[in-house]
């Protein structure tokens, strides 16, 4: 045996909050971060019937500036940038360049020629090297701005009435994915009525320096801390599909029911999403044990596919999974899925599992 | 603080082991758990060692296998955690048993002092 050296752990400006808050911390992404405060069930009801705060800060921010900034949006990304207007935000796909998705992101639009782009945590170099590497031809500068912010979502049916006497805007004007500035308990902020809870909320972009006094008095108006179990729960209910579990350089994009995300315009990697993917993923329900990832979903004896994510959903009762099968048995009603040796039948359920 | 009764044994892979033969999991393991929801448990009459894997607890993260604290023969299971596995949580010395053991040999165990210092 070796010993393989390791990078150590990174911390968000949150990290010391975590702690003095009892949190359970974990190693996510490269990142130390809390799973549960004060237990995955109770965050999870209180993002569904009030609301709760997550540490996003692991995320990583690139700004896109630039008077070709548009343009290399345009090719880099599926989805159409240019319905985009200052103050709004969009859910777009990176493609790869040999099929797959290098990351599924968020693109908020600040003014002309001026975007940040926000990437899931373990992918913040991946990405940040394959967009350098196709810039070529355009006019477009980026910076990795992922040190500069502290993220934070607030999700939940409350969210906006919990928030709305610290704010100072009229938080009724803005719609989802609306993305602004405003001061929240003084700080300088931007909001984004975005989230991956199923639920209303808003993700507050604030210096990392003054994260910590806008985490701690986000609690004190009455907002639960909510870990990454939690919001794994709550993702997977809303059938949300997460890098890494649904999404991969190597699952074809439209596996998934996303397949709006793609519009029909040149971009890199167009070739691959055009032939049409072999499986699919479905939504099942068991009724009793709980599947996880990787397990083999089988038709008739004979494996189909496998669980991508799976849980004990809090909200609905029972045993909840994402799995990717065959596209011939995907429109089937039952399955069985192999736990420990065993097969246990699973029904399929439309996604979203929950909605909001 | 964490309970650990001070007339069981207990397991550094956290079951607990009482003289009649009654296994289940520490209140610290239930803790570190959250909140189970399914429990797989072994057929009745099953020869097992010591350290074998012989049950599964499921919380709603994750599936985390049960060992034997003792070799023996499985003489009874806790039936009550098919409809109610979040007894394990609530009462893991108590209602939330797993099974039990006609026991022919115990395993590396601790006493409650021993434990409690390795999982302080």
């Amino acid at each position: 045996m070796t010993d393989t050296p390791t990078e150590p752990l990174k911390r968000t400006p949150l990290h010391a909050a975590h702690l003095r808050a009892g949190a359970r911390m974990v190693p996510f992404g490269g990142w130390d971060m809390p799973v549960q405060y004060s237990g995955l069930k109770a965050e999870h009801d209180a993002v569904r019937t009030g609301a709760g705060v997550f540490d996003v800060s692991h995320m990583g921010e690139f700004r896109v500036t630039g008077a070709g900034a548009l343009a290399f949006l345009q090719s880099v990304t599926t989805n159409d940038v240019s319905k985009l207007r200052p103050g709004r935000a969009q859910y777009n796909w990176l493609p790869g360049v040999q099929g797959g998705l290098v990351d599924d992101i968020y693109i908020y639009m600040v003014a002309e020629g001026e975007y940040l782009m926000v990437v899931n945590a373990g992918n913040i170099a991946k990405d940040w090297a394959h967009l350098n590497a196709h810039t070529a031809g355009f006019d477009v500068q980026l910076t990795d701005e992922s040190d500069r912010w502290g993220l934070m979502a607030v999700q939940g049916p409350k969210a906006a009435e919990l928030l709305q006497p610290h704010v100072n805007v009229d938080l009724s004007t803005k719609k989802k994915n609306a993305y602004f500035a405003a001061k929240l308990f003084g700080f300088g902020v931007m909001l984004a009525r975005t989230g991956y809870t199923g639920e209303d909320g808003f993700e507050v972009f604030v210096e990392a320096s003054e994260a910590e006094p806008v985490w701690d008095k986000l609690l004190a108006i009455g907002l639960t801390p909510a870990g990454l179990g939690a919001r794994d729960t709550l993702r997977l209910e809303a059938g949300f599909p997460l890098y890494g579990h649904e999404f991969s350089d190597t699952i074809h994009p439209l596996s998934s029911t996303y397949a709006w995300v793609v519009k029909d315009k040149a971009h890199v990697g167009r070739e691959h999403i055009s032939l049409a993917p072999a499986h699919k993923l479905i939504g099942l329900r068991l009724e009793r044990v709980p599947v996880r990832e990787g397990y083999p979903v089988k038709v008739s004896g004979h494996v189909v596919g496998h669980v991508t994510s799976g849980t004990s959903s809090p909200t609905l009762g029972h045993p909840i999974a994402m799995a990717l099968v065959e596209a011939a048995h995907a429109a089937a009603d039952t399955f069985d899925v192999e736990v420990r040796g065993k097969d246990h039948p699973a029904t399929r359920m439309d996604l979203p599992f929950y909605k909001g | 603080m964490t309970n650990t009764p001070s007339d069981l044994k207990y397991a550094a892979s956290h079951e607990w082991l009482s003289d009649d033969g009654t296994v289940g999991i520490t209140d610290f393991a239930q803790e570190q758990l959250g909140d189970v929801v399914y429990v797989e448990l072994p057929e009745v009459g099953r020869v097992v060692e010591a350290g074998e894997t012989i049950a599964v607890v499921e919380s709603v993260k994750t599936a985390s296998d049960i060992y034997a604290p003792a070799s023996g023969t499985v003489t009874a299971v806790n039936d009550a955690l098919t409809a109610s596995p979040e007894l394990v949580n609530s009462a893991p010395y108590e209602g939330g048993w797993l099974f039990r053991l006609d026991v022919t040999g115990e395993g590396d165990l601790m006493d409650a002092g021993a434990y409690t210092s390795a999982n302080g």
